[in-house]
């Protein structure tokens, strides 16, 4: 069999492609122009594919149930949570952060859980974005 | 007497790495090259020192289970599974049955996952770029698949010390079958475009061959040893998990043809079977798994409390895509974290049977016979040819390789 692809290529190339445009068709000159342009209603956004059911994203953190036992701290993969002893809280640096969810395992209140938000990308490590606290 | 230009026959050096594109690990390769043949090979070994270890020595084993999934992106399943049972042995700790046979699930799974990519990443080699991802369409269900058992697509953070973190709930099973029947469906597309199309035969058949003595000697392991003939599998010989209570035999490529070369050929046969293979393996475990606990000890402190006072040593061997993984740690007793851990990764096994393999095959073979043992690598290409005779120096790069393969390809085929 000397042409096992021929039939598979060119079915092919009378598909859909498969690719989700987001946010855009095009990508826009300027991201932050574009979303102002949908918050104005000028523009459309393309949403992201949906997270599935049990996604790992950004951690929300409950800070009234949080007791301080610093047990999350101990088996952090990369350290990424800041003890805050005076306050007996801690503080989560999301750009170390991993998503490994075993803080979530390990908390004993279950303040900690993992949210969908994926959409994580900053110029700055420390911004007030990728601080939980 | 008039002066006599004499001419003579010598072999000139090719060094190919420590960065190159069909080794996605640096390591270097020094050939000994008669025109276009190969007459020598050497490897030179230790470009990728990324003190692993040795951060793992200053963290506890729940922290290291992650930092074992970054050892490499595709076998992020088979080294937690490798320093869970070494650490499961050291400390005493049992893992409750159906936690088994998920881990089973979750093993198979990345075998499907490993072996599409490779045989993705061989068609690449050869310059058959349609195949590539005709291959990897096809992984992006079983990637999903993943995505959707364990909430990533690659580092799938579900290995967990006496157990597994994740379980496979009843109404997720229907989604499961979707998937291996849409592989099963398909299996036998992909067993035809790589097995009955005559380009793949013209570069495979007879090409990098390893002989059954060679591989017994250098300790080949995994896909690249059963392709040679030599029963050899983890799972077969010392059944960890589930893997005793399922139907599971040596794949070797005689089973498909009858016969055993020993070539790249043969490698692409035992991977396309153990696809095949997995697939059965993952259909027996939703049969077969018992209700119960997902982990033998949900407080993860008491577990580190144990593991802090247990002195002993222990060794957990897993059979990864690539063949077999072996982790050793050792606890001192007075600490958490291990006092070693040592990883031998499968691909440090097969580095050797290389040698036999590229000798005597030409400057175009070395792409798909080195990524033929499936070699767990980061690639970027660079190699320089030093021409002996009239010194002058030059590069062939990535493209250049490639496109010597893709030439010789032409070549064959017309």
């Amino acid at each position: 069999m000397r042409f096992s692809m021929i039939l598979p290529v060119f079915k092919q190339m009378f598909k859909k492609p498969w690719t989700n445009k987001f946010p855009a068709k095009y990508q826009p000159s300027s991201t932050t122009k574009f979303l102002t342009d949908v918050e104005a209603g000028k523009a459309k956004l393309i949403l992201p594919i949906e997270t599935p059911e049990g996604f790992r994203g950004k951690i929300t953190y409950d800070k009234e149930a949080c007791i301080g036992c610093n047990l999350c701290i101990k088996v952090c993969p990369c350290g990424a949570i800041e003890a805050k002893p005076k306050e007996k809280k801690i503080k989560i640096y999301l750009s170390r952060c991993c998503f490994c969810s075993q803080c979530n395992d390990i908390c004993p209140k279950d303040c900690l859980k993992m949210s969908n938000e994926f959409l994580l990308a900053d110029t700055d490590p420390y911004s007030k974005d990728l601080i939980v606290e | 007497m008039t002066k006599k230009e004499e001419t003579t026959k010598t072999t000139y050096q090719l060094p190919i790495g420590p960065i190159h594109p069909a080794l996605k690990e640096p390591v270097m390769f020094e050939f000994e090259i008669d025109g276009e043949r190969i007459v020598d090979a050497d490897v030179i070994l230790g470009d990728i020192h990324r003190a692993i270890e040795w951060a793992g020595m200053r963290r506890n084993p729940i922290q290291i289970i992650y930092l074992a999934e970054r050892i490499c992106g595709i076998c992020s399943i088979s080294h937690p599974i490798a320093f869970i049972r070494a650490v499961e042995n050291a400390c005493d700790i049992g893992s409750p049955e159906r936690a088994e046979y998920l881990r089973v699930i979750q093993a198979e799974l990345e075998r499907i996952c490993s072996h599409m990519l490779w045989a993705g990443v061989a068609a690449h080699e050869i310059g058959f770029d349609s195949v590539l991802f005709l291959t990897w369409q096809m992984r992006e269900k079983a990637l999903d698949l993943t995505e959707y058992l364990t909430g990533n697509r690659i580092t799938k953070g579900v290995m967990t010390i006496g157990g597994i973190r994740r379980d496979i709930t009843k109404d997720q099973i229907p989604k499961i079958n979707e998937t291996l029947n849409y592989f099963k469906d398909n299996f036998e597309k992909l067993r035809h475009v790589f097995l009955d199309d005559k380009t793949f035969q013209l570069r495979s058949q007879g090409v990098g061959i390893l002989t059954k003595e060679d591989a017994l000697k250098l300790c080949a392991v995994g896909p690249t040893t059963r392709a040679s003939g030599i029963k050899k599998d983890v799972r077969v010989d010392q059944p960890y998990f589930a893997y005793g209570d399922l139907d599971i035999d040596y794949i070797t490529p005689d089973i498909l043809t009858g016969e055993v070369n020993g070539d790249v050929y043969d490698r692409i046969i035992v991977r396309l079977l153990e696809v095949k293979q997995s697939i059965g393996l993952i259909e027996q475990c939703i049969d077969k798994m018992p209700e119960g606990d997902l982990v033998s000890e949900p407080k993860i402190p008491k577990l580190l409390a144990q593991i802090k006072k247990t002195k002993a040593e222990g060794i957990g061997r897993h059979e990864a895509p690539r063949g077999e993984c072996v982790h050793y740690v050792k606890f001192n007793g007075d600490s958490e974290h291990p006092y070693t851990w040592k990883v031998r990764a499968s691909t440090y096994a097969n580095i050797l049977p290389w040698i036999p393999m590229l000798k005597g095959e030409q400057i175009a073979d070395i792409p798909i016979v080195a990524a033929s043992t499936d070699p767990c690598m980061s690639c970027t290409n660079r190699v320089a040819i030093v021409d002996n005779d009239n010194h002058k120096k030059y590069e062939l790069d990535k493209e250049q390789l490639h496109q010597l393969s893709v030439e010789k390809t032409r070549r064959l085929m017309r």
